[in-house]
């Protein structure tokens, strides 16, 4: 099959002739992890669906794998793939390995691999249960294994920590982290930057059913440019001469309603101000230097979209 | 559908064996079994209380009894089973992940129909089946046949109306509407119908009304169910008084097995065109 995994050209969908997903053109190459970034409403959910024909795009083309979706060998493909959608309500009157079970012979994967899969999850204790009785983040983790039936080449996952604890969220990238090894191609949406930074080699942000800038995180914070955040608690006394040197190192000090102060400070002055702070050393409680979260380079990339939609 | 090179039963059973087994499991079958199989020994113990005899009576009348109670309740329940196969799951979200799969959605929808199908016939089979037990001393073999002819007919009628809910299940946008159009089919078949039938018969002062009525019939799967085993009956047809319309020979088992297949075929033919 093709060497690019994943390919959408220009693709568009229209609900009642508003446009939800607007001209969308994505490449995946194979082995790499995509992160799909975007508000809710974005068009996230729905750019995932058409990739799986679930929904068919009004415009543009999509190939997976250098196959069109409903082409003559659709299934193969499909069989290729796995795909954990948002908010799934699996069966609650099978259980884990039941439902796994269902979804193995649908997919022509090997049943005997579901007690595995269940184990890799960290649901071996809960095979033979109900899903009634699952919690969420079990009934996700449930998702998780159905989506990695019959070793897919592509894993699409739709927010896929949704109701996931601290604990088997790492556990959960983990996995990913083996599956990336084995050379899968993933895709994977969240409204969480934080926790897919560091887990993805390139980011794509959506804003209103446009993609408004793809990239490595370090790429997309380079373009933003984000000035860093200085917060430092001075003594009560020396309040005013913290303010005074900051001000005199060309930085503009804000008050905060806790009594803190903020500025700033641009990449190129770091250094700049710890020399400051060095001097005011007797005259601070405590201080930080907050890098640009990937929030904030989120939220420049989507404000810079919405920008130049309006120029 | 099925000639198609690709086409592939064994997907097709997984689905149907899951529908099966869920509805087993939640007890749906042993309730609506239970049901049916009480309501067949109530009508035939006390089903000629009315006229002051309690106990077994003829077969037919029996029959008859258990006709006029069936039209209400078998397609009540089939279409209760029916009106949230697709609209359901697509509300669970889980529709949108076997879509993804490989798996047509020809056969997805047809894997669904014969699991519930196989739910509905199990509750008819073993609901009206465990009644003939306790009947069947005081019947002949004649009698076990018209007996048997009512349940087997039931199960059409019901199949019919499983094969209509999947068709609302697939139209309608959500549960709701669905639900409402459920209710609104019962109501349009099981009683609009009849009346609106029976209006215009009167209201025409009976001209030309011999001609098309009967036909009308089989525009009803309800009424199609009501004639094999009413009218089949020759010593009840008088009793009913639509006897010397049924003269022309519109209603040859051949003519109202074909509408009641065609009833079942047809919404779930066009359920599997709505649903590409």
């Amino acid at each position: 099959m093709n060497a690019v995994v994943v390919e959408l050209e220009g693709v568009v969908k229209r609900y009642g002739g508003t446009p939800v997903v607007h001209g969308v053109s994505l490449r995946c190459e194979p082995g790499e992890t995509l992160g799909l970034a975007g508000h809710n409403g974005a068009g996230k959910s729905t750019l995932f669906k058409m990739m799986l024909g679930i929904l068919r795009a009004d415009e543009g083309h999509i190939h997976l794998f250098g196959e069109p979706l409903n082409g003559p060998r659709a299934r193969e493909v499909r069989r290729a793939i796995g795909y954990l959608p948002e908010n799934v309500a699996l069966y609650d009157n099978l259980s884990g390995l039941e439902t796994l079970r269902f979804f193995a012979r649908l997919k022509s994967a090997d049943p005997a691999a579901c007690e595995g899969l269940l184990r890799r999850v960290g649901l071996e204790h809960a095979m033979r249960r109900a899903v009634r009785e699952y919690s969420k983040g079990m009934r996700q983790r449930l998702g998780f294994a159905q989506a990695l039936l019959g070793q897919p080449r592509l894993l699409l996952l739709d927010e896929p920590t949704n109701g996931l604890d601290p604990e088997a969220i790492h556990a959960f990238y983990g996995v990913l982290q083996e599956l990336k090894q084995g050379g899968a191609t993933i895709i994977l949406s969240s409204h969480l930057l934080a926790e897919v930074q560091s887990r993805v080699d390139r980011l794509a942000i959506m804003a209103v059913g446009q993609l408004v800038a793809q990239g490595t995180v370090q790429a997309l914070t380079a373009v933003a440019a984000l000035p860093a955040q200085l917060r430092v608690m001075p003594r009560e006394e020396a309040r005013g001469r913290v303010g005074d040197a900051l001000r005199a190192a060309g930085f503009e000090p804000m008050d905060r309603a806790d009594g803190q102060l903020q500025a700033a400070v641009p990449a190129s002055r770091r250094l700049a101000v710890l020399r400051v702070l060095d001097g005011l050393a007797d005259a601070l409680l405590d201080y930080a230097l907050a890098e640009p979260t990937l929030e904030d380079v989120f939220l420049y990339h989507q404000r810079a979209a919405g920008a130049e939609r309006r120029a | 559908m099925s000639r198609r090179p690709d086409w592939q039963w064994p997907l097709v059973w997984a689905i149907a064996a899951k529908e099966w087994r869920d509805r087993l499991r939640n007890r749906w079958v042993l309730a609506v079994a239970v049901v049916f199989g009480a309501f067949a020994l109530l009508i035939a113990y006390f089903g000629g209380a009315q006229s002051g005899v309690v106990g077994l009576r003829s077969t037919a009348a029996t029959v008859a009894s258990l006709t006029s109670l069936a039209i209400y309740l078998v397609p009540l329940i089939a279409l209760l089973l029916g009106f949230d196969a697709v609209v359901g799951e697509r509300e669970r979200g889980v529709l949108d992940l076997l879509l993804s799969l490989p798996v047509r959605r020809a056969e997805l929808l047809v894997g669904k129909y014969l699991g519930l199908a196989a739910a509905l016939a199990m509750a008819t089979l073993i609901g009206f089946g465990a009644a003939l037990v306790p009947l069947a001393r005081g019947m002949d073999a004649a009698a076990v046949a018209i007996y048997l002819r009512f349940v087997g007919t039931a199960l059409l009628l019901g199949l019919a109306f499983l094969s209509m809910a999947v068709l609302v299940s697939t139209v309608a946008r959500d549960r709701t509407r669905a639900t409402g159009a459920a209710i609104a089919l019962w109501f349009g078949f099981v009683l609009v119908f009849d009346l609106t039938l029976l209006g215009v018969l009167v209201a025409s002062a009976g001209h030309s009304a011999s001609l098309w009525a009967p036909y009308a019939l089989l525009l009803n799967p309800a009424d199609v169910f009501r004639v094999i085993n009413v009218f089949g009956a020759d010593a009840l047809r008088s009793s009913f008084g639509l006897g010397t319309l049924l003269a022309q020979g519109w209603n040859a088992p051949a003519t109202l097995y074909g509408a009641m297949a065609a009833w079942i075929v047809a919404p779930l033919g066009l359920a599997l065109w709505r649903f590409r």
